[in-house]
Formats: structure tokens, C-alpha cells, sequence
């Protein structure tokens, strides 16, 4: 009796998780006839591949998406080698002025400037309207910092002490001897920074005007923000609106792509990340 | 004395200072230089004009949205937002975790798990894709509306519904992921005392309460805290792409407000003043959360 209850209530859990990634994607394989009639459920209604045709032939779109790519690349890039350097030496109990620098770090957790003293900021650094408004204002994630300095803390000390003795310096030690063993951690590190910054939409709507550099979450938001309008909504028959729900379907399941396919291989990564990040930090 | 360690600190550790030297100057331009960019809140700010504004005007913008009725009918839709987030979103990632403590099969727990941590990895802009999918008049919802003879409803245009569409949608996107600090958590607790417990009777209700409980305690107070800290930033980007303006009415939260004063009419230092208002009150709330939590309970973020 109770495992059954048990088991209806996760099959439950499971079943609301699931749906509405199963209604999109069905909508989006359906054809506009069966959307509009409220038809599409779990099973495309109408079969076709012409949405898809449709969003892939629009150059704006493989721009947008090719801009993600390269965001995403660069600002990973970026994010890691600052991560790195500042959790390896934050991991040194020894250093002097240890303790002022977490603390700098940390604080920013709790309070920060806020959205327009950040806005006036990025706006006055001249950086509207570039890619490095969108990499630079979150380049370290104290708590991705916190998590790499746990682990480098846990690092066994001798063989860094035995580098030293054989006359390698910090440079050599952190290159050669710490970073080889930190390729766990560097690579869970990696995929937390890359998922945000793909799934990352506000800064680029914030500082960038010019359609060619938005990334595909900026090309998805402008789909969608025409839908919640209000006005144009009195009319269920209205076509262009189907055709609409339609290619926002498909764009929606194409954004979310790279993640959903990577999603069964990063996710216990990330569980193991935040596991880390939440016992030591 | 003070200052000839330092100098034999830099001479010994001079490498290891120097790979601090870019991350310090990320911390220092774009999370400090924005707190000090605060005092456009006192100041009168020129869009393109110096950074850090042109004259003091002291209270004047915080006397101005004291007095401005919108400023508190956001606030209370903050205030509203933010409580049904800790009351209904907050418990549930403690519920479902216990309820996966209970299965024994190990390949169905990792099962549930895998596909309820599945939409804390999509972009907020998805999902608020996916809401509207799902609530359009030929969405799914409606359809079931239509399929039980009721009428569609236009969900995303009516105030009514907004808080229902984003705490559940909340829900959706955070319960599964939020279950695995309480799982870690449940795993160190010690067996023995489910046996001592059940020696002594107690049923699988009791030995939750008495046992798995105060096991997880430290955790919830620490999520909590945290949770508290957040309670008015709530949903700003969600709610940002999920209202319109015939949703403001229950919609519109400080953020969204500040964002639509300040960067799209342009009045910066009107909206720093209330941006201020909001980081003060979530730093005092953190604290103030933390320092209650020490006293009673002991746990602490520090």
C-alpha cells in the first residue's frame, strides 16, 4: 500500500516533468491545422519536418546561433583561467592576505550593485554593443571559486612541497603538477560556466542592439515577447499567430538542444559540483 | 614590523600575488565599482555624463519613490511573490527528497532523479517558452479545459493567473534540483539511529520526524537563509519575460519596475534609488535570517 502510494506519486513527479518538453516537441513536428485545433498533445499531430525547414533556412537564426557558440566558448574560456587562478591561490592557507581576499569575494554573494549602477557601468566602459558585455560582468562565479578552492584545498601538499625543492616555481607547480590532477574539477567547472553562458539571455538583451550579435536567446526571446502582447490574442483563428506558436515550438527545442543531448552525460557533474560547493564551501 | 612582513610575504609569494591580479581587478570593476556607482542614488546622473553623477541632491529620489504609488503596489506584489515562493516552493524540493529516501531500487531513484533535475538546466528563456506553449488558447491546458466543456482561458493575459502561472512554473524548474543538498544531506545520516529508533517503536512517520529531520536541519536553515536573503530580487528575469502589461497589476515586481524606470525611460538615478533599497533590505534580511538561525538553532552561514 504504501509503495504504491509512493510509486503514483514519483510516476507523478516524473510524468509533470516530462510533459511539457513532450507537448513542444510534438508541437513542433505537427502542422498548423492540428495546433490551432488544440489537437497536439503527447504525439505530433500531421507529421512534418517543415517548421524546422522554415527556422533553419533563416540566416538571422544561424547567426544568432552561431554567436551563442562563440559567446559561450569565450566567456568559458575567460571564466575558467580566472576561476582557476584565484581558487589556487585562495587555497593557500600560508599566503598573507588570504583570509581579506575570500572575503572580497564572498561578500559580493550577499550584496551587489545592482542592476543600473551595472548598466551605467558596462554602458560608460564603452562596452554597449560588444561581445565583451556579455562575457565580462560575469566572468567569475564566487560559487563555482568556492567549490575549485575546496578542491584545491583537498590536494595532497607533498608533492607540491617536493616541486619546490626540485626548483619549480608557482607558475610550474600550478601548470605541471596541479592542474593534471584538477582535470575533474576543471572539466565539472567547464560545464557549469558553459551551460549558464549559453542559457544566458539578459546581459546580451541589455547591451546589445544590433540583431547580428544577439545570441539564439535573444532570437527565441523576440519570438515569444510578440505572444504575451495581449492584443492580438482575441482571434484563436488567427493564422499568422499559429504559424507563430508553430516556429516558436521548433525554436524553443532547437535552443535547448545542445543541452538536452549533452544533459545524460553533464548531470552527475553537476551534482557532484554542487556537493563539493555546498560541504566545503 | 608590520610592514617588513608584508615585504617578505610579496618577496616569497610575489607568483602567487600575481595570479590574483586579473580576478581582483574583475572583482574590483564589476561587482565593486557598481556598489560604489550606488551613489547616483544621491547624485544627479546624465546619461553619458561622469559615471559617478554630477550634483548632490541628497534623499530627493528616495522622498520620490516613498511618494510614488507604484513603488508600493510592486513592493506589495514583491512581498506577495517572494512569500508564496518560500511557502509553497521552498518545502517541496524537503518532501520530494524524502520521498526518494524511501525507494529502495536503486536504478528507479536515479531514474526520478535524472529527468526531475532535467529543466534546472534550460535557459530561463525556455521555459518561459515552454509556459507559453503550454498556456496558449491552443495550448495543452486549454485543451483540457475544452475537453472537460469548460471555456479557454487566456492565462497569460489575465492578472489572476500570474502568480498560480510562475510559482508553479517555479515549482517545475526547481524542485527536482533542489533535492540534492537534502539527499547528500540524508546520506550522512547514521543508520544507528534508526535502529536505536526502532527498538523503541517508532513507526516509519516517527523515526522521520525524530531522525531524518533534525538530520537535514542544518541544511534547510542554510537554504533558507539564502532563500530569505533573495526574497525580494524574486523571479525578476522570469517575470520579465512571462508579464505584459495587462498582467502589472499582480505582475510587475521592484525589479521589473526599476528595469522599465531606469533603463527603458532613462530616469537612472530614480531607479538606483530603489535598486539601493532593495540590495540594503536583502543584506539586512540575510543577516538578520543568520543571526536568528545562530541563536536558536545554531546553524550559521559563517
Amino acid at each position: 500500500m504504501k509503495r504504491a502510494v509512493l510509486g503514483l506519486i514519483l510516476t507523478g513527479v516524473v510524468v509533470l516533468t516530462l510533459y511539457p518538453f513532450l507537448n513542444v516537441v510534438a508541437r513542433s513536428f505537427s502542422e498548423e491545422q492540428a495546433i490551432q485545433a488544440g489537437k497536439v498533445n503527447l504525439l505530433p499531430r500531421g507529421f512534418n519536418t517543415t517548421t524546422y525547414e522554415v527556422v533553419m533556412s533563416d540566416p538571422v537564426f544561424w547567426t544568432n546561433y552561431r554567436n551563442t557558440v562563440v559567446y559561450t566558448v569565450v566567456a568559458t574560456a575567460i571564466s575558467i583561467v580566472l576561476t582557476t587562478c584565484f581558487a589556487y591561490v585562495l587555497s593557500k592557507r600560508h599566503l598573507k592576505g588570504r583570509a581579506p581576499l575570500v572575503g572580497i569575494a564572498v561578500f559580493t554573494m550577499f550584496f551587489n550593485g545592482g542592476l543600473i549602477p551595472n548598466y551605467v557601468l558596462v554602458s560608460g566602459l564603452g562596452l554597449r554593443n560588444t561581445i565583451w558585455a556579455v562575457v565580462l560582468p560575469n566572468a567569475i562565479s564566487v560559487f563555482n571559486l568556492l567549490v575549485m578552492k575546496a578542491f584545491f584545498e583537498g590536494l595532497p601538499t607533498e608533492l607540491e612541497e617536493a616541486a619546490a625543492v626540485d626548483g619549480l616555481g608557482t607558475y610550474g607547480i600550478l601548470w605541471r603538477i596541479v592542474l593534471p590532477l584538477s582535470k575533474a574539477v576543471i572539466a565539472t567547472m567547464v560545464l557549469f560556466y558553459a551551460v549558464f553562458f549559453w542559457n544566458s539571455w539578459f546581459p546580451a538583451f541589455l547591451y546589445l542592439d544590433d540583431a547580428d550579435l544577439f545570441p539564439v536567446t535573444i532570437y527565441l526571446r523576440n519570438l515569444i515577447a510578440g505572444s504575451t502582447g495581449g492584443s492580438d490574442i482575441s482571434t484563436p483563428s488567427d493564422t499568422a499567430l499559429q504559424i507563430a506558436a508553430n516556429i516558436q515550438a521548433v525554436t524553443i527545442v532547437l535552443t535547448a538542444l545542445p543541452i538536452m543531448l549533452g544533459y545524460p552525460f553533464i548531470q552527475r557533474y553537476f551534482v557532484s559540483g554542487i556537493t563539493l560547493g555546498a560541504v566545503k564551501g | 614590523m608590520k610592514r617588513r612582513t608584508w615585504r617578505a610575504a610579496l618577496r616569497r609569494d610575489w607568483q602567487l600575488y600575481s595570479l590574483v591580479v586579473l580576478p581582483l581587478l574583475f572583482f574590483v570593476v564589476f561587482r565593486y565599482l557598481p556598489m560604489a556607482g550606488n551613489v547616483i542614488a544621491f547624485r544627479r546622473y546624465r546619461p553619458g555624463g561622469d559615471l559617478f553623477g554630477e550634483t548632490w541632491v541628497g534623499l530627493r529620489y528616495f522622498r520620490m519613490f516613498w511618494q510614488d504609488p507604484t513603488f508600493w503596489h510592486v513592493f506589495t506584489n514583491t512581498l506577495v511573490l517572494g512569500a508564496l515562493t518560500l511557502l509553497l516552493v521552498f518545502p517541496l524540493p524537503i518532501v520530494l527528497a524524502l520521498l526518494l529516501n524511501e525507494v529502495r531500487t536503486r536504478w528507479l531513484k536515479r531514474l526520478v532523479q535524472t529527468i526531475s533535475y532535467l529543466p534546472h538546466f534550460l535557459s530561463i528563456v525556455v521555459v518561459a517558452g515552454i509556459v507559453m506553449q503550454l498556456l496558449a488558447l491552443d495550448g495543452a491546458v486549454n485543451a483540457g479545459l475544452r475537453a472537460v466543456g469548460a471555456d479557454a482561458v487566456p492565462f497569460l493575459q489575465q492578472p489572476g493567473w500570474f502568480r498560480a502561472i510562475y510559482i508553479s512554473s517555479e515549482m517545475w524548474q526547481t524542485v527536482g534540483w533542489g533535492t540534492i543538498l537534502y539527499l547528500a544531506a540524508l546520506t550522512t545520516i547514521d543508520d544507528e539511529l534508526y535502529e536505536a529508533a526502532r527498538i523503541d517503536g517508532a513507526s516509519r512517520w516517527r523515526q522521520t520526524w525524530h531522525v531524518t529531520l533534525p538530520g537535514i536541519r542544518p541544511t534547510m536553515v542554510t537554504l533558507l537563509i539564502l532563500n530569505i536573503g533573495t526574497f525580494l530580487s524574486v523571479g525578476f528575469e522570469k517575470v520579465l519575460l512571462l508579464y505584459n502589461p495587462l498582467t502589472f497589476p499582480t505582475a510587475d515586481v521592484i525589479s521589473t519596475y526599476l528595469y522599465r524606470v531606469g533603463v527603458v525611460s532613462g530616469s537612472f538615478s530614480y531607479a538606483a534609488a530603489i535598486g539601493l533599497f532593495e540590495s540594503v533590505i536583502g543584506l539586512t534580511l540575510v543577516l538578520t535570517a543568520n543571526f536568528v538561525s545562530k541563536r536558536t538553532v545554531g546553524a550559521s552561514l559563517w
